[in-house]
């Protein structure tokens, strides 16, 4: 639990000194208050959009599947090219230890971020009557928060292949992308398309947890892809004992 | 327990087909520097790397500080301090960081004043504040020997420690390995043989994966080396000085040289004052009378061609 928190620290305070961080964070940042300001200026005032906290929720998603991978693409692919992973794994650390703390310290940023958009259904809430619904914003900010949890899970163990980080990142998005369209399957009625539409990574978040209904299988989704994403990061640090 | 911090019995590793160690097996005590010497990939890093814990040998059994590295990995890693051949740095840390990061992953005990101490020891303490990015390739391996250090391990592994180095800068790392190898087992691996010669107690040379030969530097010099090579210049011209020679009973072989002859007598046997009495008494000038000790380049040649040789008569 230690080293685990004391790699989780560094890789969250390394954050705030990378240009890659200020760079992602810029841009959700920047798109999202470009839509709430359309959104704001245009949607309200036609009547055409109901005040909703969980506005800017939709392009965020969108945002966040290309954008986390950059947040991981380079925690072990960097460590691997620099030589520094050597280091790491002949201190008195395990395998897993590594890879979790990596997944911890990226989690807490994109905490940090997640708490940051906050601030757009705040404003709605304060100028718009009756106000929001606070208990749909919440069940669909703890499904981003899970949904979070496992891009930078994929993200890790895309990193983890590679000493390259943009293989990296392109593996983590494709990765991400696929699960996101395989979604579709569930248009086909045959028990297969069901099982694969099952994978589909944004329907365990718009079916229920954005919909403000908090289900304990899509939460038990959202951890097992990220138990098992993290798993196959450890095994392919370990790998290089057989290979 | 035995004395010996590292012990290896019949070690080998292999990735896929390539045999990168084939059983080999040697032994290290405390306050031995042990030289690691070979070409590149014969078998170096590897033998490093099984030693410290980061992959395990394909068979037989490696124990340091009296813990097997495969059983017992984290007791090994516990007291094994590691520089790997690219220094492991993280640029945008300082000096300080580094070692303060490495520190706590390794629960070193008052870690701050350590810190000072090893930085101190190094030669770093003016750059502590530094980040590691900008310093220059010397004071990087420095660091990377101070976070090797920082846990006062009982055995220190290093991976080519001056390779980059100017010679100003690996005369500072030779010194302090020297240094910090009095109360522990160092090895260290170079394919500089000059190198092996001045640090190490003990070398072990190492080719395609198996050890060719181990001993004191002086002992495989004075063993592998045969005889001694004699440089001898004199105002006659090289034909005749070595036919003159050539009648001298201990005279083994007469290489000509520009100017002059190089004369191999028995081995153990110093010719020169023979030779310089036969040069005096045919009434010559003699201009330069030396003996060039074989150096560990010559050995290695020696035991690498033995070796082709063996195989290819295989």
């Amino acid at each position: 639990m230690r080293i685990i928190s004391i790699i989780a620290a560094r890789e969250f305070r390394r954050y705030y000194i990378s240009p890659i961080a200020y760079a992602g964070a810029a841009i959700i940042f920047i798109i999202l208050g470009g839509v709430f300001v359309m959104n704001i200026g245009f949607g309200l005032p036609t009547g055409s959009l109901r005040p909703d906290g969980r506005m800017v929720l939709q392009p965020l998603v969108i945002i966040l599947m290309l954008v986390t991978p950059a947040f991981t693409m380079r925690l072990l692919a960097e460590e691997q090219q620099e030589g520094t992973l050597e280091l790491l794994l002949t201190a008195p650390v395990r395998d897993w230890e590594v890879v979790l703390g990596k997944w911890l310290g990226s989690f807490g940023f994109l905490l940090v971020i997640l708490a940051g958009t906050w601030v757009f259904p705040i404003i709605i809430n304060r100028f718009t009557v009756p106000g929001i619904d606070q208990g749909a914003l919440l069940s669909a900010y703890i499904g981003l928060v899970a949904l979070v949890a496992a891009l930078l899970a994929i993200g890790l163990f895309a990193s983890s292949l590679f000493s390259n980080q943009p293989a990296a990142y392109l593996t983590a998005v494709g990765i991400t992308l696929s699960l996101w369209v395989v979604g579709g399957m569930r248009a086909g009625s045959s028990a297969f398309s069901q099982a694969i539409a099952y994978l589909g990574i944004l329907n365990h978040y718009y079916d229920n947890l954005y919909q403000g209904v908090i289900q304990l299988t899509d939460l038990i989704f959202f951890a097992s892809l990220t138990a098992l994403a993290l798993f196959l990061a450890s095994q392919v640090v370990e790998s290089r004992r057989w290979r | 327990m035995s004395h010996h911090l590292i012990q290896v019995k019949n070690l080998s590793k292999s990735y896929g087909n390539f045999q990168a160690l084939s059983e080999i097996s040697f032994q290290a005590k405390r306050g031995e520097i042990l030289g690691f010497l070979g070409p590149n990939g014969a078998g170096k890093t590897t033998t490093m790397r099984i030693l410290t814990g980061y992959m395990p040998p394909t068979a037989g059994s490696a124990k340091v500080a009296g813990f097997d590295v495969v059983e017992e990995s984290l007791e090994v890693r516990k007291r094994v301090g590691y520089l790997p051949e690219t220094v492991p740095l993280y640029p945008e840390l300082s000096a300080r960081e580094y070692l303060s990061f490495m520190g706590s992953l390794r629960r070193v005990e008052n870690l701050d004043d350590r810190i000072d101490e090893v930085l101190h020891k190094v030669g770093l303490e003016d750059r502590a504040e530094s980040y590691a990015g900008n310093l220059s390739k010397g004071l990087r391996q420095r660091l990377g020997l101070a976070q090797a250090l920082l846990h006062r391990p009982e055995v220190l592994i290093l991976d080519e420690p001056t390779i980059g180095l100017d010679p100003a800068q690996i005369i500072g790392v030779r010194d302090l390995i020297r240094e910090v190898g009095t109360d522990r087992t160092v090895m260290l691996s170079t394919h500089i043989l000059s190198e092996a010669q001045q640090i190490c107690d003990r070398v072990l040379i190492i080719h395609q994966g198996r050890i060719l030969a181990e001993d004191t530097p002086n002992n495989l010099q004075s063993q592998l080396a045969g005889a001694e090579r004699i440089r001898v210049r004199t105002s006659s011209d090289s034909k005749s000085l070595a036919k003159l020679l050539g009648k001298l009973p201990d005279t083994v072989e007469i290489k000509l040289i520009e100017g002059g002859v190089e004369v191999s007598g028995p081995p153990g046997k110093d010719i020169r004052p023979i030779i310089a009495r036969t040069i005096v008494e045919a009434d010559l000038d003699l201009l330069e009378l030396s003996a060039s000790s074989v150096s560990l380049e010559r050995i290695f040649l020696q035991l690498t061609e033995e070796q082709n040789a063996r195989e290819d008569s295989e």
